[in-house]
């Protein structure tokens, strides 16, 4: 009987990165790397993961009877799963004085093997970014927050928060899962002053919007939904003949799907007359095909970030941008993802301050079929 | 001092639909056989209908005696909130008042109840008089000039906004190049739904750091392609947007036309009016300013007014009076109207309610009303911002009309507690509020109206009911959690009310999503 129940528990797969954000409190902008962790020790860091994690893990004590845990050892996980009570099983992971991100990988794919109902994770940026390369979106995943670098809108607001939303979801609680950015900056350029933060991957997390009761809220409309108005008012607006270059993202993938074509997520696609010319395309390649006045930019909105432009769509430079032309620029985002902005303005760094200057002002972001919504543009 | 709170506990009955609870040959009333001498004369009262208009099945009703149908609808009204049974100031943008009973009396009479649409006006002058003397009313409350009652709503109002701004550029040749139009965040969500269900394409305004439409985007957005504005003013922020004036002038400069959402003029009466404003048209709800209750959805009334040179394309019948005989008659001969936007010309007891409530207060009433509901927003707000986790939207903009959103963004990160937690504390003591439109851009939002038909003990009431539910998220938790006690449902499973496919708010369409009611006929 026992054993049963045990079968018919979900599994949590927790993953620690013991070290994320002990650079942080030296100052030194990420822990990223063995000799960077070092020196943060030598400087008197001390591990800030357990306290974060063990916060988290809180919410979870209330459904311990009906999950298991699905860890690494020690303070990669075991040893704050076990302090919580929590029923846990350890992958021989994390044993030895120094972890990697080669153990944060090798963890999420024997979770991901083993069939886990979602992963949570301790750590920053980089520790999303890590996961990311080897589940992508197809384990739901979530951030306890404990990293330096927190660009990557897959964490929760706090750990405590994180630890409700996963309790939530584990509970069997409806919630809806959605593809967020996994964004990471360049560490060495950040630690000489300048932040860029790019593209890597998208993970699948649980959203924590809930739709409440009240006769005219009229409940908000899924993502799923929001993304197909975006792409049938996109696609509404394609002229015969004219080549689109489709940024990276999930919204403008949206518009791919919906008309059937070939795209890469993170890549810039060509298609024209609704056939796919070319996937992922280098930049030179790009400005071959872009032909002015035939030529149209469609963009996303990069989540908790803002840009529209210089974040992840590198390839498209400035020769690309000033052939196709301020004018032809569609950028789309969706609301859900919009709300997160709320009172901040877009951003566009593309190398060349002059041009950045010509995209600042106001522009209209497709957020629905039939609809726009302006936004202050800013370098 | 005692706490004013007082132990609550919902009724739960878990009572069937009407439909559930029919039983094949149960009846309510036995209506007696026609008589022998009757039937000669008319026949068997059937064959006399041709036999094209005639059903050929039995109306689909359900069959119960009188006693199982009283119960019903009592165990139903007992299962209800609302103004009439608690302090319903949560329900912020509906402008929940108390409807004085005797209007009710009016809109149940019989010279009410037994009038029908088809009759001749010769027949119907009361009415159509009241239709008409409404009309005036508003053109004193509007500052504009000429009236449908048609809408049959808030949103049915802008659709016959909407229907007007079509028809006026059509009129000059300009309908296919204005294809836009602008409306802001925090306007009504119907103000942008609307006019995309009309066809047209939908700009949105954001809010500046003041909660104000963001000037400098507007004269971005405005062009020639702008066929109109669609404004709500106080928005649900309860911000007023002063500049109103410059928005409508750089509009008519580019030829559009501006459209005023009055859904929230409870604090405006007397005070400000839309011609002033610079408005072409706009609509008040009657079910919420002017007193008529809300009914859960109807019927109401979206009264539109317009400015004299958009009459000639208000919908279909207007009601006019003869000057030369002094009598009233419904003018069908508007040849450049926008057509119907709803069938017959009004909903006949919401407008007498309304009528009722305007001539029982008069011009002075009306403005007195306004004032006490903006003071007693704002004494709530006052006493409001002191509980431990509130906030409000737009700190930079302190002033409020009628109403406020507030944010429990503070509580939230304090407690993990939302604005969703304290709606389902809020059910054990008898109330409720409501949060936000989407989308939800002011973050654990909630949104209260305090109207001027509440005392201020009502008003403290409600208050200690929030301080005591924010110091339970602090130091009781578990209260919190598992919240409402002494209510009836717990947790919704809102994919329901999400889901077009699945939600289902008539017996007819759940039987058409669920049992396949219309695939057996």
């Amino acid at each position: 009987m026992t054993e049963g129940r045990s079968r018919d528990r979900k599994v949590l797969g927790l993953i620690v990165n013991p070290v994320a954000g002990m650079g942080g409190a030296v100052g030194l902008k990420g822990t990223d790397g063995r000799a960077v962790l070092e020196r943060a020790l030598s400087m008197g860091a001390l591990p800030r993961s357990p306290l974060r994690v063990r916060e988290a893990l809180e919410a979870l004590k209330r459904i311990a009877d009906d999950i298991r845990i699905l860890t690494c050892s020690g303070d990669m996980g075991a040893l704050e799963s076990e302090r919580a009570g929590l029923p846990t099983e350890v992958l021989p992971i994390g044993a030895g004085p120094f972890t990697s991100a080669v153990d944060t990988m090798e963890a999420a794919r024997k979770m991901e093997a083993s069939g886990v109902d979602m992963i949570l994770f301790a750590g920053g940026d980089g520790t999303a970014r890590d996961i990311a390369g080897v589940v992508g979106t197809r384990v739901p995943s979530l951030g306890i927050p404990s990293g330096v670098k927190i660009h990557s809108p897959v964490f929760g607001r706090n750990p405590a928060m994180a630890g409700e939303l996963a309790g939530l979801f584990m509970s069997g609680a409806k919630v809806a899962l959605e593809e967020r950015e996994v964004m990471d900056i360049d560490e060495e350029a950040f630690r000489k002053g300048t932040l860029r933060a790019s593209l890597f991957g998208y993970l699948l997390v649980p959203s924590e919007r809930r739709f409440l009761q009240g006769g005219k809220a009229g409940g908000g409309k899924s993502v799923a939904v929001e993304l197909d108005g975006i792409a049938q008012e996109i696609i509404s607006r394609m002229m015969p003949g004219d080549l689109y270059l489709v940024g990276p993202g999930t919204t403008t993938a949206a518009v791919m799907r919906r008309m059937g074509c070939e795209y890469s997520l993170l890549g810039v696609d060509a298609v024209r007359d609704r056939k796919t010319l070319g996937t992922d395309l280098p930049g030179k390649y790009i400005l071959d095909l872009a032909e002015p006045g035939r030529t149209w930019l469609i963009l996303s909105v990069i989540g908790g970030q803002g840009f529209i432009l210089g974040r992840g769509n590198l390839q498209v430079t400035p020769e690309v941008i000033r052939v196709v032309g301020k004018e032809r620029i569609l950028v789309a985002g969706t609301p859900e993802k919009l709300k997160g902005l709320f009172g901040k303005a877009l951003f566009v760094d593309t190398g060349d301050p002059l041009l950045d200057l010509e995209l600042c002002g106001y522009t209209r972001v497709v957020t629905g079929l039939g609809e726009e919504t302006l936004f202050r543009v800013e370098r | 001092m005692t706490s004013r709170i007082r132990p609550f506990h919902h009724m739960r009955w878990n009572e069937p639909i009407i439909y559930q609870l029919s039983v094949e040959g149960q009846r309510g009333i036995l209506v007696p056989e026609a008589e022998k001498e009757i039937e000669q004369i008319v026949g068997d009262g059937l064959s006399s209908i041709p036999g094209n208009m005639r059903r050929k099945d039995l109306p689909n009703l359900p069959e119960m005696a009188q006693p199982q149908v009283v119960r019903h609808f009592n165990h139903l009204s007992q299962e209800n909130l609302g103004a009439d049974s608690n302090i319903d100031i949560g329900q912020g943008t509906c402008t929940m008042k108390h409807s004085p009973k005797i209007n009710e009396v009016f809109a149940r009479s019989h010279k009410i109840t037994d009038l029908h649409p088809y009759q001749d006006c010769s027949t119907v002058q009361g009415i159509l008089e009241i239709f008409y003397r409404t009309e005036e009313l508003f053109r004193e409350i509007s500052g504009l000039d000429r009236c449908s009652v048609q809408p049959g709503g808030g949103t049915h109002g802008v659709v016959a906004m909407v229907s007007m701004v079509r028809a006026w550029h059509r009129d000059r040749g300009e309908d296919q190049q204005r294809d836009e139009i602008i409306t802001t965040l925090f306007s009504h969500p119907a103000d942008a739904a609307v006019p995309k269900a009309k066809g047209y394409k939908v700009v949105i305004l954001p809010p500046d750091e003041e909660g104000l439409p963001d000037l400098e985007a507007y004269k971005n957005a405005l062009s020639e392609k702008t066929a109109a504005i669609f404004f709500t003013n106080p928005e649900d922020t309860g911000i007023f947007n002063s500049r109103i004036l410059e928005f409508t002038e750089l509009a008519h400069q580019k030829g559009a036309l501006c459209c005023y959402d009055q859904a929230n003029a409870n604090g405006l009466l007397g005070i400000a009016r839309a011609r002033e404003a610079g408005f072409d048209m706009s609509f008040f709800n009657l079910h919420k300013t002017f007193s008529s209750p809300h009914g859960c959805g109807g019927p109401a009334t979206g009264l539109l007014m317009v400015d004299r040179k958009l009459g000639v394309y208000l919908p279909v019948p207007v009601v006019r009076r003869n000057e030369r005989t002094g009598r009233y008659f419904l003018d069908f001969n508007l040849p450049k109207s926008c057509g119907k936007v709803k069938a017959f010309f009004g909903v006949a007891p919401v407008v007498l309610r309304a009528y009722a409530w305007i001539m029982s207060l008069g011009a002075d009433g009306l403005e007195e009303a306004s004032r006490i509901a903006v003071l007693n927003n704002n004494y709530f707000m006052k006493k409001m911002l002191k509980v431990r986790g509130c906030s409000i939207s737009f700190p930079r903009h302190p002033g409020r009309v009628e109403q406020v959103r507030y944010s429990w963004e503070k509580l939230k990160e304090e407690t993990g507690f939302g604005t969703g937690d304290v709606q389902r504390r809020i059910a054990d003591f008898g109330t409720h509020y409501w949060a936000s439109h989407e989308p939800w851009v002011i973050p654990e939002p909630f949104t209260i109206e305090p109207s001027e038909s509440y005392s201020r003990d009502d008003i403290d009431e409600y208050l200690e009911i929030m301080e005591q539910i924010s110091r339970e998220c602090y130091e009781e938790p578990e209260v919190i959690r598992h919240a409402p006690h002494n209510s009836t449902v717990h947790h919704i499973d809102h994919e329901y009310l999400d889901d077009p496919g699945k939600w289902a708010i008539t017996w007819r369409e759940y039987s058409k999503k669920y049992t396949g009611y219309f695939q057996e006929r």
